[in-house]
């Protein structure tokens, strides 16, 4: 799993959700590219994805990797922000049986997962009920 | 002129009621409920630390404060539980925000006033006008000791204040800092859970600095408990901050709002802060506040604030204390919240 | 370009191998394919295997396997797209061999899964997720595909009994095979019964962890009719990419990579879906196999949980789909799965295929895929 350097490189993204748009045809994506995967123009301007949005689709992860052990079992989503943007996290706060497709999510500043005993503390976010 | 120009709270949605620790120890929870004058605290999820909280409360401040983060010069942290032993909380926090990299920060630690103690130091900062804003958090998910009284208490928090000069939701009156070395409560490094001296915790500490700060403070300002129309106290459990009131003569209508540690246990670092946050978000224009924290060790933050006519624009705009303590409310067994707060020792 | 044929396969019982090194595992199987095939010396020789460093530690399996099987000094490469790296490896074979380079190319696949615990073997399958933007959210491989399901299930009403009855349909074929991992018939009761690993999917809607190898033998047509066995030609090949994000898809329920590998497999077979007797899916999730139905055009878009309910994809039905008995009674050691496909239409093609065998089987496909769908490889073969 990440190691400090391949930690922080993300932080921006992770932190602040930052990323980038494509100058010619609008099309906004997560995270930042250098070439738009659309129309392919190189010219990428910078980006902020919303905060909030609705689930598309979600299961509970109840085998986990290693690394999730502890937290298992565990929601995790695809949601699709209300600016078209779509992006995978767990999904928390709320009961198993109230997760629904289609519910309202917004993005909350978590705990991804830690390293063990000695090792980094990985943030970044989570999808909580609006 | 210098005051709170934004501020914002968060509490995590997991509890645990005082019954359900005392059915596992086999201790009489209706004596616990009324000695401790408390029925529940928050609990932390694994995900949730003292940063992710922080975070949190810090972009409910941002919210109120309608200010660009970049141009937050200084942030702090104070906590008991930071994260890390050694690298700062503050700039996971700062970064998270977008202050970073022309910010100064430094985590601080003194018991349950670390929060305020950083509450002084932006607040100062911003008076020197050495930072345009400055960010102060009080934030905590301490741990009690399995089958100790404080294991009833410990819970967990944050509260989140941005100071300025410009657009000020509570301009500070008076600030005032009382302080002897008093060992109440401590933790040696690397004990897991804390100690303290019983009894010991009550008159010459608690009782002895929060005198000490709020008759200091009021005499520096000229002032009585009855100039006051709200004042907030640590709250370590629900009695002490009412005695506290009742020694300086101060009225419970005025501690009410602030005191919520009856729902919530004791947020340590966030515990005053947050009493903060909730009397803001009740008071009107002109309202005076007296703020007077506590942290083992011992010593006590005081200070004065009086509410502008900006506390109506902002109120609204960021989750209110009392919502964040009631609402979506997720109870847990004992089983469920020892494996939370890692009290279980698991294969390595 | 010349026309390849297939010469000779080489598998042996897949499962949990606990006596059988990656490399002994290999060389058996290896060796098996080129006595069926007649030949003892090679041109060139590809691997797939999806990750042998982190299951085993061991990297370089290229010389690894060409110093095992003594055929050094020949060329060897090991090739990965994570679960399709078995299909993979026959491309790359199919393209020696076509272009005139080589005569005789030894394809393999491979994988030894169990020398590392659950959750290892989980992390390293989930390495075929987007490590920064999935995997570092705690996704799992059956997390991945369980997020397709509960999409497809609520676009289109594909039920919980549907995707049970594609483990039930395979297992009724596995059992039949003797080389399966798990060679015996199960019910959709079990199915539905058996543990959750990530809602909707249940243990028995996942392909298992296994140790294998498959090995197939290639060389130009002309050879191949020297050689007096029947002659399974490989007229069409289709190979593509897609995001490897499933968030980053238009659409979660479709399979794009596997809808355009095969359209380009049907093109320069000139077939069209009805023209095929009998194909090899990549079902390493119940819900793959309705998925991969779909986008190869054998059922239209959203039905293909119907399909399985009314048999059409039965070992009896109109077109059998995995008469090997699939991934998950087979197994799914994950580099292996795509050359064990081409075993299973070849012998079919050959008419070799015992209970299994499809009658007059005469064309057929394999689809081998990589991680949520992310890489797909099409392969048509024509018996002459």
């Amino acid at each position: 799993m990440p190691t400090p350097s391949r930690y922080w490189r993300e932080i921006p993204q992770r932190y602040r959700f930052e990323t980038n748009q494509c100058t010619k045809c609008k099309v906004k994506f997560f995270p930042p590219r250098l070439i738009c995967p659309e129309c392919k123009n190189q010219d990428l301007q910078k980006a902020k994805i919303e905060e909030k949005g609705k689930l598309l689709t979600y299961t509970i992860i109840r085998v986990p990797p290693h690394q999730y052990v502890d937290q298992a079992p565990y929601a995790v989503g695809i949601v699709e922000l209300d600016d078209g943007v779509k992006l995978t996290g767990q999904v928390v706060d709320c009961d198993f049986d109230d997760i629904k497709i289609g519910m309202r999510l917004k993005l909350e500043f978590r705990k991804i997962y830690q390293e063990g005993d000695s090792g980094i503390l990985c943030y970044g976010y989570k999808f909580v009920p609006e | 002129m210098q005051g709170i120009v934004g501020y914002g709270a968060y509490i995590p949605r997991n509890r645990i009621k005082v019954e359900e620790i005392a059915k596992v120890w086999g201790a009489d929870a209706p004596s616990y409920k009324r000695g401790l004058m408390l029925e529940e605290k928050s609990v932390p999820s694994p995900d949730q630390d003292t940063i992710t909280m922080s975070v949190e409360a810090s972009k409910n401040a941002l919210k109120r404060a309608k200010i660009d983060p970049a141009e937050i010069g200084a942030v702090y942290v104070g906590s008991e539980s930071h994260p890390y032993a050694v690298k700062p909380s503050g700039t996971v926090l700062a970064e998270a925000l977008g202050a970073t990299p022309e910010a100064h920060t430094a985590d601080l630690e003194f018991a349950c006033k670390a929060g305020t103690e950083g509450m002084y130091v932006a607040l100062s900062l911003v008076k020197a006008e050495e930072v345009k804003y400055g960010l102060a958090v009080g934030a905590d998910t301490s741990q009690g000791a399995p089958g100790d009284a404080l294991e009833y208490s410990a819970a967990a928090g944050a509260a989140a204040f941005i100071f300025g000069k410009e657009n000020i939701v509570a301009k500070s009156i008076k600030t005032y800092a009382f302080m002897t070395d008093t060992p109440d409560f401590w933790r040696r490094e690397y004990q897991y859970y804390p100690q303290h001296g019983g009894r010991f915790t009550g008159d010459p500490a608690y009782f002895r600095h929060i005198t000490g700060a709020a008759n200091g403070i009021m005499d520096k300002a000229g002032m009585k408990p009855a100039d006051f129309d709200y004042v907030i106290f640590h709250q370590p459990n629900g009695k002490f901050p009412l005695r506290a009131g009742k020694m300086l003569g101060f009225q419970r209508e005025q501690i009410e709002p602030g005191w919520l540690v009856n729902l919530l246990g004791n947020t340590y670092s966030g515990s005053s802060p947050l009493g903060l946050t909730s009397t803001l978000d009740i008071s009107k224009p002109g309202d005076i506040i007296l703020l007077v924290s506590y942290g083992s060790g011992a010593g006590s933050d005081a200070f004065i604030f009086e509410v502008t006519d900006r506390i109506d624009e902002v109120r609204e705009l960021a989750p209110k204390t009392r919502d964040l303590l009631v609402k979506n409310r997720n109870y847990l067994e004992y089983g469920e919240y020892a494996k939370f707060r890692h009290k279980i020792r698991k294969a390595e | 370009m010349r026309e390849v044929a297939v010469i000779g396969t080489g598998m042996t019982k897949w499962g949990e191998l606990w006596e059988k090194s990656l490399r002994t595992i290999f060389v058996e199987t290896a060796l098996l394919a080129l006595k069926d095939a007649g030949v003892d010396k090679i041109d060139s020789m590809y691997v797939g295997s999806m990750s042998s460093g982190l299951f085993v530690g061991q990297e370089h399996i290229a010389s690894l396997l060409a110093d095992y099987l003594g055929q050094t000094p020949v060329p060897s490469a090991r090739v990965e797209t994570a679960c399709a790296s078995g299909g993979l490896a026959f491309k790359l074979g199919f393209m020696e061999v076509a272009s005139g380079m080589s005569d005789v190319v030894l394809v393999s696949g491979i994988e030894k899964m169990t020398d590392v615990n659950g959750h290892e073997a989980t992390f390293a399958l989930g390495t075929a997720a987007d490590q920064e933007y999935e995997g570092y959210h705690g996704i799992t491989f059956p997390g991945l595909y369980a997020l397709i399901a509960m999409a497809h299930m609520e676009k289109y009403g594909t039920t919980r009994e549907q995707l049970a009855m594609v483990a039930v349909k395979n297992h009724k074929n596995g059992a039949k095979n003797p080389l399966a991992q798990f060679p015996f018939e199960i019910t959709v009761d079990m199915v539905l019964n058996s543990v959750m690993v990530a809602d909707p999917l249940r243990i028995l809607d996942c392909s298992p962890i296994t140790d294998g190898a498959a090995a197939v033998m290639l060389c130009p047509v002309e050879m191949a009719r020297k050689m007096g066995k029947p002659v399974v030609k490989v007229v069409g090949m289709g190979h593509a990419t897609d995001t490897i994000a499933l968030s980053s898809r238009k659409d979660i329920t479709w399979l794009e990579a596997t809808y355009q590998a095969g359209k380009r497999a049907y093109e320069m077979a000139g077939k069209k879906p009805e023209d095929i007797d009998v194909i090899e899916v990549h079902d390493c999730f119940t819900i793959a196999e309705i998925c991969v139905m779909e986008a190869l055009g054998i059922v239209e878009k959203g039905k293909g949980g119907k399909a399985v309910e009314e048999g059409l994809t039965a070992l009896e039905g109109k077109i059998p789909v995995n008469a090997s008995g699939g991934l998950k009674s087979k197994g799914h050691p994950v580099g292996a799965t795509g050359v064990a496909q081409i075993i299973e239409i070849t012998k079919q093609l050959r008419g070799e295929s015992g209970e299994r065998q499809v009658e007059n089987a005469k064309v057929g496909m394999t689809q081998n895929m990589g991680g949520s769908g992310g890489s797909a490889v099409v392969h048509i073969f024509e018996k002459e």
